[in-house]
């Protein structure tokens, strides 16, 4: 009797999503990035199955952060109280696929600024920059549905990617997301089920799930990452087994977490150099999660985005 | 669980009519309302009543995919009828082909025909296998398990692949003298198919047969249903406009962890 064939298959495949709009959609990007596609495991053999390659958001604070270590503040010294030369230094030095400006500076406890701030930076560094951009809010409900509509209408036309919503408060976002198509980011605990459920919602709003790109949340290495880890890997195994409302790329957010750790920001000399620590903590975190299957990597320190950047090309 | 949507059967006064009148709207709706509802297949079966079998197959198998790109269960004991239905059908997006015997006295090739004729197909071409054979349909659980290890071993020398290959353990209704004991017999030789080979081959019903001349239909089919699932079913034909019925499926695959919870997993198990 001959071998048999036992070739199981995947159902599933993570969806496709572009960002950014160039002049021709609309918009003013001088380049447009997708990701997704994947319908395989990460490194599952089939190199036809591996989809887009994973791309690098640097942050880009609408305000100059006030708890940045020495280490990577340094990196952007020049630059730290202008949104737009610091997005033009992330992508034109530093080799950003994609600026993601974060608005913490709108935070109530962090400087409480206002939408016309928002809106100014926003403009300003579309203007400073041709790549695409990610809009992401400061985490307050009530502040980031009073500002982000406006941001997002700043940046009508260039097919943004926006966020977050989560399930207690996606209904403001989604509906302006939706009306400036741009993509959105939903948000999660790191829970699968809540990850879900959060996909089902904003869908039910008519949002279309093939424009979402989902954000579990992110520990750092050592701190948690085994958690964000497995989540993005059930997330894989879920498109893959045809879970539709699982079947988007993903974004995680290293660079905050990474520099949150006591490794990367501790001022300690008999761990090593602080300007190497923090990048290794980084780039180390990114690679990790590389292998789990996740699609935009926001990172801080150059250094790391050229390590991530070489792995990239080395692996995909 | 891969639900089959049976609705669009001659043995259905409305089906039965819409075929005499080539009435296509009633068909059509058929299968946009079945597709709503998450139907993975349409099963189109002609019935008895027409005389021209073939033709009335090619008729349902174009009028449904004029507007409806959900893909198609055909179903007949007959190869000819079948026949024309693929002939018909695009198989594009996959096909299913309902179904064969191991074997028949007047042809013993059945099954064969049945492969060739889904390998014709294109990838996604698939068949349904009954475990039963020239002796009939068989009661008890072993001789069910060994007309399926049959089967699969035909499937796996004709090199088809066992995601292509759904197994139908016959499921015969509940309401006859002395069958109390077949769901109890289906559900242990299940459990026996599963472990054949691995992968293993799907593993079919057509339900709604088990409460045939039944009070309570609706009951009794889901109720089977999620026990059949925790054996190791993962498709059926079914009666997917039965709000309940998809309801309990949903929550079986939940509870099994073949789908991930969510607040809203009734929706979600639709939508996908």
């Amino acid at each position: 009797m001959p071998v048999p064939r036992v070739a199981d298959t995947f159902k599933g495949a993570v969806s496709r999503v572009t960002i950014g709009a160039t002049a021709e959609e609309g918009g003013t990007r001088t380049t447009t990035v997708t990701v997704g596609g994947a319908s395989n495991v990460v490194y599952g053999g089939d190199p036809g199955k591996l989809g887009e390659k994973p791309v690098i958001a640097v942050d880009v604070p609408d305000s100059a952060p006030q708890d940045w270590p020495e280490a990577l503040a340094g990196q952007y010294k020049d630059v730290f109280d202008d949104p737009a030369a610091w997005a033009k230094k992330a992508a034109d030095e530093y080799g950003a696929d994609v600026i993601c400006l974060k608005f913490d500076g709108i935070h109530p406890d962090k400087g409480d600024l206002d939408a016309d701030h928002a809106v100014k930076v926003t403009r300003d560094v579309l203007a400073a920059v041709g790549v695409p951009l990610i809009l992401w809010g400061s985490g307050n409900d009530a502040k980031d549905n009073q500002v982000m509509p406006k941001v997002s209408e700043a940046a009508k036309g260039q097919n943004c990617l926006i966020g977050t919503v989560t399930e207690d408060n996606y209904k403001s976002l989604t509906a302006i997301a939706l009306a400036d198509s741009h993509k959105l980011i939903t948000e999660a605990p790191l829970d699968i089920n809540i990850g879900k459920q959060v996909n089902i919602l904003v869908s039910d709003m008519g949002y279309p799930l093939a424009n979402i790109v989902t954000f579990q949340s992110t520990g750092a290495l050592g701190y948690g990452i085994e958690y964000s880890y497995s989540i993005q890997e059930r997330q894989r195994l879920a498109t893959l087994g045809g879970d539709k409302m699982m079947a988007m790329p993903s974004i995680v957010d290293v660079g905050n977490e990474a520099w949150r750790t006591r490794e990367a920001k501790s001022d300690a000399p008999d761990w090593g150099p602080a300007e190497a620590r923090g990048p290794m903590w980084e780039a180390a975190t990114a690679i990790v999660l590389l292998q789990s299957g996740t699609d935009i990597i926001r990172l801080r320190h150059p250094r790391a985005v050229a390590t991530v950047k070489n792995f990239i090309k080395e692996m995909w | 669980m891969i639900a089959i949507g049976e609705r669009i059967n001659g043995m259905f006064t409305d089906v039965k009519q819409a075929i005499a009148e080539k009435d296509k709207a009633v068909i059509q709706d058929l299968a946009k309302r079945q597709t709503e509802c998450g139907a993975s297949y349409l099963d189109v079966n002609v019935g008895t009543a027409a005389a021209d079998q073939e033709g009335a197959m090619a008729w349902l198998v174009e009028t449904i995919q004029e507007t409806c790109k959900t893909p198609l269960c055909l179903d007949s004991q007959k190869p000819n009828v079948i026949a024309a239905g693929l002939k018909a059908a695009d198989t594009s997006m996959g096909i299913l082909l309902n179904s064969s015997p191991l074997n028949k006295k007047n042809d013993a090739e059945v099954l064969d025909k049945f492969i060739e004729m889904a390998q014709s197909a294109g990838p996604e071409g698939k068949i349904i296998a009954l475990t039963m054979d020239k002796n009939g349909v068989p009661q008890d659980v072993d001789t069910r398990v060994a007309i399926a290890a049959e089967i699969v071993e035909k499937a796996m020398g004709a090199g088809f692949e066992m995601h292509r290959l759904f197994v139908d353990p016959i499921v015969l209704p509940v309401k006859v003298p002395d069958a109390q004991q077949q769901p109890t017999n289906i559900i242990a030789a299940i459990g026996q198919i599963v472990l054949l080979s691995d992968p293993p081959p799907h593993i079919v019903v057509g339900l709604s047969n088990l409460s045939q001349g039944a009070g309570e239909r609706s009951l009794i089919n889901r109720t089977f249903l999620v026990m059949a699932a925790s054996h190791g079913l993962d498709a059926a034909i079914v009666d997917v406009l039965d709000e309940q019925l998809v309801d309990a499926m949903a929550t079986g695959e939940m509870l099994l962890n073949k789908q991930l919870y969510s607040d809203s997993y009734l929706k979600a198990y639709r939508n996908a």
